[in-house]
């Protein structure tokens, strides 16, 4: 477990902190939380790429077609 | 514009990696505020925030994004882009935080630039203007990588104080 890094401005005396057991439980939740994020993000980014396909194949462009009508 | 423009305090990251960095004991006899950050992280995660007092509530902000390819909006409290360990090797971010009047009795306003460096495709550059709701003045901040995440070997921060008299 990486130790925080502290800098007193006062002194200019810079230690490095074992974290405080909250703080290690903090850091868990963080990367739990994060991990899920990242899990749900790529969930809707693959389903906007299959809706914006759907669109495509309807309408029978490709994207590079889509994008010179919209520029 | 600033009178004087002093480095407070530095740190830079040892062999063993930081899981946060922070400033403590700032002084209040500046006008505002400039944090300098540059990094690089452990993992796949890029993001830090930006944290005062050790609070982690009342932090608001809005910033645009744009990754190389695309450009998006976000309402999310203030945060830097920090370097994936999936980005060229041995490069590391930058950021700047400015908060102005930060010793005050008044809500606290963070303007963030950062950009983040990757000889591909895909790097972000990013501008926020955030609010931390706090009459404290502020006198320790924190920056702490997303997701749990450590900061590498080399990875820097810079506290500036400026004043305007």
């Amino acid at each position: 477990m990486p130790n925080k890094l502290i800098i007193n401005c006062e002194t200019g005396e810079q230690t490095e902190v074992e974290l405080t057991a909250e703080e290690i439980a903090q850091r868990e939740a963080d990367a739990a939380k994060a991990e899920a994020d990242r899990v749900a993000k790529e969930a809707e980014d693959a389903a906007k790429a299959a809706l914006k396909q759907e669109v495509l194949d309807k309408l029978g462009l490709s994207a590079e077609e889509v994008a010179a009508l919209l520029a | 514009m600033a009178n004087t423009y002093t480095l407070i305090a530095s740190s830079t990251v040892g062999s063993g990696g930081a899981a946060n960095i922070e400033f403590t004991s700032i002084p209040s006899t500046y006008t505002d505020l400039l944090v300098k950050v540059s990094v690089r992280m452990t993992s796949t995660y890029d993001l830090f925030w930006i944290r005062f007092n050790g609070v982690t509530t009342n932090l608001s902000g809005k910033s645009l994004q744009g990754d190389g390819s695309s450009v998006a909006s976000y309402t999310v409290e203030p945060y830097g882009r920090g370097q994936s360990n999936t980005t060229t090797s041995n490069t590391f971010s930058s950021t700047d935080f400015y908060v102005p009047n930060y010793a005050g009795s008044n809500y606290k306003s963070i303007s963030t630039d950062s950009v983040s460096e990757n000889n591909a495709t895909q790097a972000y550059a990013a501008l926020g203007a955030g609010l931390w709701s706090s009459t404290s003045a502020i006198t320790s901040i924190q920056i702490v990588p997303n997701g749990g995440d450590t900061f590498v070997q080399y990875s820097a921060a810079y506290l500036y104080g400026i004043s305007n008299s």
